[in-house]
């Protein structure tokens, strides 16, 4: 198959072989052999992906994406909701605008969960290590169920009626919005962007990225490295290996309060992936890092009361723990 | 002339910081008087009706938002308010 990657691969081989004399199958020229490869690989992903990205999601304004989404109920509206999460961007700091402003306007309850859940876990720096390290494939099905998971618990709380788990402010706020619309952008004239300004804005959001996250992505890169030259393959198979029943829940549970380090994260695991451990583990785990943030959390305690927060967290679990298994199942 | 009153909106990640930095070089140098709040309560913000952060308004009307605007972008704004 082509492997759009394979120019590093040969970069790092020949600086290996040629410049420092080690063997690619010694324990220090594989570790500095996966140091080498992946480091400059995902650096280069990370610019290139998140320019691009920045770039055109300027054309998706949140205010666009609603009006898509009003009053539609069923099934279509969590598709289509999921299906725009992917491609919107999202910040933990703009989900409870987010959720006000898609209730205000009429989006149910359902679809705006459908849409809070799948827009971080299908986040551009999630997707560029997710390729990066483990491939196209792994990267769509990452999607794929990622997806498919938002569709189905924004579906679940829709079907449940729990708009009286929201607190009663953000009702009373949609009731005064309907009676009197704000002022909005309309009368100040709204500033048009050129294709310069939305490059630039690109080149802002990747620049952003990049130097908040190059630091976690070198050292998870060195830590990888030492495990993957070092660390025998049966210490692996044996903890993290799909035999582990617990492997699952303990790789969920461990993914929660590493929200922040995701970039310094992804290449550990791909070291453990190298010696064995399993697919729908690393599966479970980047989607319990990016879907179960505890800062997210505790800025959607503003607008939830604790029982729907738990009924999100809850599906959320209940639905990456049944795909890591599932996945594992699958694949031996 | 009364003090044009912005508000950056935003939970004080590092866009936000950029579009109130933006916000205060064009103030300079139109030389108006006009005083910046920073709003980090997220209802605030949405109460607001804005969505995407970072956002600005201008005497309560909403000027941007998502987008970390120019001073170049931002000073004709300003000059509307005179």
């Amino acid at each position: 198959m082509f492997d759009p990657f394979y120019p590093f691969d040969w970069l790092a081989t020949q600086m290996i072989t040629k410049l420092l004399g080690l063997s690619i199958s010694s324990h220090l020229g594989s570790s500095l052999h996966f140091f080498l490869y992946d480091v400059p690989k995902v650096l280069t992903l990370l610019i290139v992906i998140s320019f691009v990205v920045g770039t055109f999601q300027s054309f998706l304004e949140a205010e666009r994406v609603r009006s898509l989404l009003e009053g539609k109920h069923t099934l279509t509206g969590n598709t289509l909701a999921a299906m725009v999460g992917i491609v919107t961007p999202f910040c933990s700091c703009s989900a409870v605008p987010l959720f006000i402003g898609f209730l205000e306007a009429g989006v149910p309850l359902g679809v705006t969960f459908s849409y809070l859940m799948a827009a971080p876990m299908v986040n551009e720096v999630a997707v560029i290590l997710l390729w990066g390290l483990f491939g196209l494939k792994v990267t769509l099905i990452y999607i794929g169920f990622g997806v498919g998971l938002a569709i189905a618990s924004g579906y679940i709380i829709g079907l449940l009626k729990l708009e009286k788990w929201v607190e009663p402010f953000v009702w009373k706020l949609q009731k005064s919005r309907q009676a009197m619309p704000i002022e909005d952008a309309e009368s100040l004239e709204p500033v048009a962007l050129s294709w310069g300004q939305r490059f630039e804005q690109g080149r802002f959001q990747a620049s952003e990225i990049v130097r908040s996250v190059w630091l976690y992505v070198v050292i998870g890169i060195a830590v990888g490295a030492g495990i993957h030259g070092y660390v025998p393959t049966d210490f692996i198979t044996q903890y993290a290996g799909a035999s582990n029943p617990f492997a699952v829940p303990i790789a969920v549970i461990l993914g929660v309060p590493l929200y922040a380090n995701i970039a310094g994260v992804m290449p550990i695991t791909e070291a453990l992936v190298n010696k064995g451990m399993s697919m729908g583990t690393v599966l479970a785990f980047t989607m319990a890092v990016t879907a179960l943030s505890f800062p997210e959390m505790v800025i959607l305690k503003k607008v939830l009361r604790p029982q729907l927060l738990f009924v999100f967290i809850g599906l959320m679990t209940v639905g990456i723990v049944s795909i890591g298994y599932l996945f594992n199942a699958i694949i031996n | 002339m009364d003090a044009i009153k912005i508000e950056i909106l935003g939970t004080g990640c590092k866009k936000c910081r950029q579009l109130e930095a933006n916000a205060e070089e064009a103030i300079a140098n139109l030389n108006l008087t006009a005083e910046v709040f920073h709003i980090t309560d997220p209802i605030e913000i949405a109460k607001r009706g804005v969505m995407s952060t970072p956002a600005m308004t201008i005497n309560g009307k909403v000027a941007s938002r998502g987008q970390v605007i120019s001073v170049e972008q931002i000073q004709p704004l300003l000059q509307l308010q005179n």
